[in-house]
């Protein structure tokens, strides 16, 4: 019962700040709101017994992207903002189009069946968890991490080559 | 307890809304904060479905999701910057070089 009003929290708090986040002019307060966004789903995950992706979200997702995005956004000028057009001239079809979406989405799910008793225990596991993640990450998924890293590094090669200035102008 | 469709439904609801925003600004940065949107819309589904089948691999994929999401965001800001910096906007309506 606790459990549900704590989710019930959550969920509205992501979905209203996902909806400012969308719908701010200022680049910056969107920023802000997707900060509110990212710690409740942290909130999410230590609900469903994930302490140490919680800490790893709020660490990478709200400490190092989003400040990333916050460079940026006080890098370039945004005088612009305060009078131009925030949507493009199809955003109430686009809107229409989304609630569309969810509504179906919604209406498949609570039609379907889910073995929600499953979650009647939690995981069983000693300690926080991370023990069990690392193993399972240096074993079994030992190739995806690796590719997870040259993903990393073409990331960083790429983001160089595009904004350094080119040697001949 | 909770039930495993409440996760989802939030999950759905997030990820619509990511939709909308990609669709509808004209900010591309807003375009790229929404794709985010949808990539914890993702995240909070994974979870919640390790959680539910009592196995460690959702959080696994959930990791892999954060790597991609920043080496996205790396490259995607340095094409931004390179956008202001030759076009002089970050309206991405303006963009219409190819007359597409």
């Amino acid at each position: 019962m606790v459990n549900q009003v704590i989710f019930f929290y959550f969920a509205v708090v992501i979905l209203a700040s996902a909806i400012l986040t969308i719908t701010q002019r200022n680049p910056i307060h969107s920023v802000m709101f997707m900060l509110l966004l990212f710690f409740h789903i942290a909130g999410v995950f230590v609900l469903l017994n994930a302490e140490f992706l919680a800490a790893v979200q709020l660490i990478v997702y709200a400490g190092a992207i989003l400040i990333l995005y916050l460079f940026v956004v006080m890098l370039l000028n945004v005088d612009r903002e305060s009078t131009a057009a925030r949507a493009n001239r199809f955003w109430p079809w686009m809107a229409g189009f989304g609630v569309v979406i969810a509504a179906e989405v919604i209406l498949l799910i609570v039609r379907g069946t889910f073995p929600s008793e499953a979650g009647q225990q939690p995981m069983r596991l000693a300690g926080s968890g991370v023990k069990e993640l690392g193993e399972l990450l240096y074993q079994k998924y030992l190739v995806p991490f690796e590719v997870a890293s040259i993903i990393l590094l073409v990331g960083l090669v790429g983001a160089v080559m595009l904004a350094k200035k080119r040697a001949s102008d | 307890m909770i039930p495993l469709s409440w996760y989802i439904i939030l999950s759905a609801a997030l990820f619509t809304i990511g939709i909308v925003g990609v669709l509808s600004r004209r900010n591309i940065f807003i375009i790229l904060m929404s794709m985010e949107l949808m990539l914890n819309a993702a995240n909070i589904n994974l979870v919640a479905f390790s959680h539910y089948s009592q196995t460690l691999t959702g959080q696994i994929f959930v990791m892999f999701v954060i790597t991609v999401a920043a080496a996205e965001a790396a490259v995607a800001l340095a094409i931004i910057i390179l956008l202001s910096r030759n076009r002089g906007s970050i309206y991405v309506d303006e963009f219409n070089i190819m007359k597409g």
